[in-house]
């Protein structure tokens, strides 16, 4: 459904995204992770006709994006950065608007806001002001004006931000929903955003992919070694001491609050039995003990000591 | 013509959903009485000069189409220039500022579309503003024996002058994503072309027909007379269709920068 060849974007000396290659298939939703000033918005920007890239092409359910950007446009739905929302309307006549200038059938019109409004569950929004909604809101708004005219492909630049814990959890489950029957590509700096919403990530660090994979492989394959926290009631520099006599322990160090210490262990079994046998046989009073799952800096810093041992 | 019309009817919303249309039609209107009430006082005082002095020392007759209209509609030229960047500021910028222009250019539409829509719209607001104004003309034409021709041409001349003023503001607001930058740079360019027939003398001839040819107000005074010359035609409907292309390359200039 989309084809990135070799995309490369300038901005006079400054390089935002470098060759970039990767393919996205019906119905996938895909996860653009990366730090900010990544390139995400950027590739985002190509894909949707907004920008032209440099160098490279880029192709949305076969339509080139630069040669014939109306049969793309026809055929994606868009949610940029900052949601393009007009602070003076209402928000039914802002879907409406939309769903005009989006070339939906008159006829459909109102049956099709009437279902991206409640699929965002902003039915009883309608008759408010945009100006007036709150940020989560404004969200939701900007997602159902992505939605509304059913696009192949939907493209939505960090759709949770700005979002409370439930408004995420409900966008989310939007989000898996709207992956059944279309593309979905969106963009993140949050792991487990992307753990719990998509079939694939892209990660991109500073306009490369460092790496393209399932959520699940990643945070895998992320560090080889299993981490866990551990905090004692005794002297830490005891509870070190005694730790790396555990078979299998690679590493111990300071955790980085300084009041407890982390502990880097080879192998696939889980360390937690034998650290909690270790310490209780040395009477340390054990307080806290877990693994600690790799995060995306984790990742990051994975992926780019790789790529630097690399070249 | 659907997305034209669309694009439309959203400007129109917005203009009449927020103070913008009513603070600016408010405004002209005060500033257009006051001119006009001193006009007729003026023409007051000259038809009683006129009664008592007779014709014995050659003065012209009073003449209502040329004290009272015609400088009625010259002096709309002036503040219509001043206002019609107030109507135009926001077309773009204020789309570029809040980030919705990514909105308009990544939707079906090509950008012509959208030029021209913001066109009609705030050529609309200009037309309701300007028929507001024009009962003042009703009002004249009770007491005085009005010359309907004169008054439908002018109107023509406004309606076009309109057009051009309504060009240039549009250009000025697809420069930048500030509103009030592009307030500044509608005005310097439309005073610019306003008051360029003032400096021929100090240029060579050919020079100054040519400066003098861009002159909005020379096209204008004229038609405000009665005289539908079709060269002020085509140079009101040239130069419009001229800033709108400029604003069209203004806008499609970001899908060149590759």
């Amino acid at each position: 459904m989309i084809e990135v060849d070799h995309l490369t974007k300038q901005y006079g000396s400054l390089v935002a995204v470098k060759d970039l290659t990767f393919s996205v298939e019906k119905g996938e939703v895909v996860g653009f992770l990366g730090p900010n000033g990544a390139g995400k918005t950027t590739t985002m920007r190509i894909l949707t006709c907004f920008q032209p890239a440099t160098l490279g092409t880029a192709r949305v359910a076969g339509f080139d994006v630069f040669h014939e950007p109306m049969e793309v446009k026809r055929r994606i739905g868009y949610l940029p950065e900052h949601p393009p929302l007009y602070r003076d309307m209402y928000v039914r006549s802002y879907l409406d608007f939309v769903a005009q200038i989006k070339r939906v059938p008159s006829r459909h019109r109102g049956s099709r806001v009437d279902d991206a409004m409640e699929r965002c569950g902003i039915t009883d929004r309608a008759k408010q002001l945009i100006g007036q909604l709150s940020k989560g809101y404004r969200q939701r708004v900007g997602i159902a004006q992505a939605i509304l005219h059913d696009p192949d492909v939907i493209i939505l630049d960090e759709p949770t931000i700005g979002l409370d814990p439930n408004q995420i959890q409900e966008i989310r489950g939007v989000i898996r929903g709207l992956g059944r029957e279309h593309t979905v590509i969106l963009s993140t700096h949050i792991l487990p955003e992307v753990e719990k919403t998509c079939d694939r990530v892209i990660i991109i660090n500073r306009g490369r992919i460092a790496a393209v994979d399932t959520p699940e492989n990643l945070t895998a394959s992320a560090s080889g070694n299993r981490r866990y926290y551990v905090a004692v009631s005794g002297g830490l520099e005891a509870a070190a001491g005694a730790i790396r006599e555990v078979a299998g322990v690679v590493d111990v160090r300071r955790a980085d609050d300084n009041q407890a210490l982390e502990i880097e262990a080879s192998g696939e079994a889980d360390m937690r039995p034998s650290i909690a046998a270790m310490l209780v046989e040395r009477g340390l009073g054990l307080v806290e003990l877990r693994s600690i799952t790799a995060g995306l800096e984790d990742i990051f810093r994975e992926l780019t000591r790789h790529e630097e041992a690399g070249s | 013509m659907g997305n034209i019309a669309a694009i439309f009817w959203k400007e129109m919303r917005s203009y009449f959903g927020s103070p913008i249309a009513y603070v600016v039609a408010t405004g002209f209107l005060l500033m257009m009485g006051y001119l006009f009430q001193n006009e007729v006082v003026e023409f007051r005082a000259k038809c009683l000069n006129y009664s008592f002095q007779h014709q014995e020392h050659g003065v012209d007759a009073p003449n209502v189409n040329e004290d009272v209209v015609f400088h009625f509609f010259l002096s709309q030229c002036l503040v219509w220039l001043v206002v019609t960047p107030m109507l135009t500021m926001r077309l773009f910028a204020e789309e570029r500022g809040s980030g919705t222009i990514e909105l308009l250019m990544t939707s079906p539409l090509t950008t012509w579309q959208v030029i021209l829509g913001k066109f009609a719209a705030c050529l609309g607001l200009y037309v309701i503003i300007e028929l507001l104004l024009l009962s003042l003309i009703f009002v004249v034409s009770f007491y005085g024996d009005l010359n309907w021709g004169r008054v439908l041409s002018a109107c023509v001349a406004i309606l076009l002058l309109g057009g051009s003023f309504i060009s240039v503001g549009i250009l000025a607001s697809s420069l930048t994503d500030k509103q009030i930058v592009a307030v500044v740079i509608a005005f310097v360019l439309l005073l610019l072309l306003f008051v360029v027939r003032y400096s021929p003398e100090l240029i060579g001839r050919e020079w100054a027909t040519v400066l003098f040819y861009l002159s909005l107000i020379d096209h204008t005074r004229d038609m405000a007379r009665g005289v539908i010359d079709s060269s002020d035609v085509v140079f009101f409907l040239t130069f419009t269709f001229f800033f709108l292309f400029l604003t069209h390359t203004a806008l499609e200039s970001r899908r060149w920068r590759r």
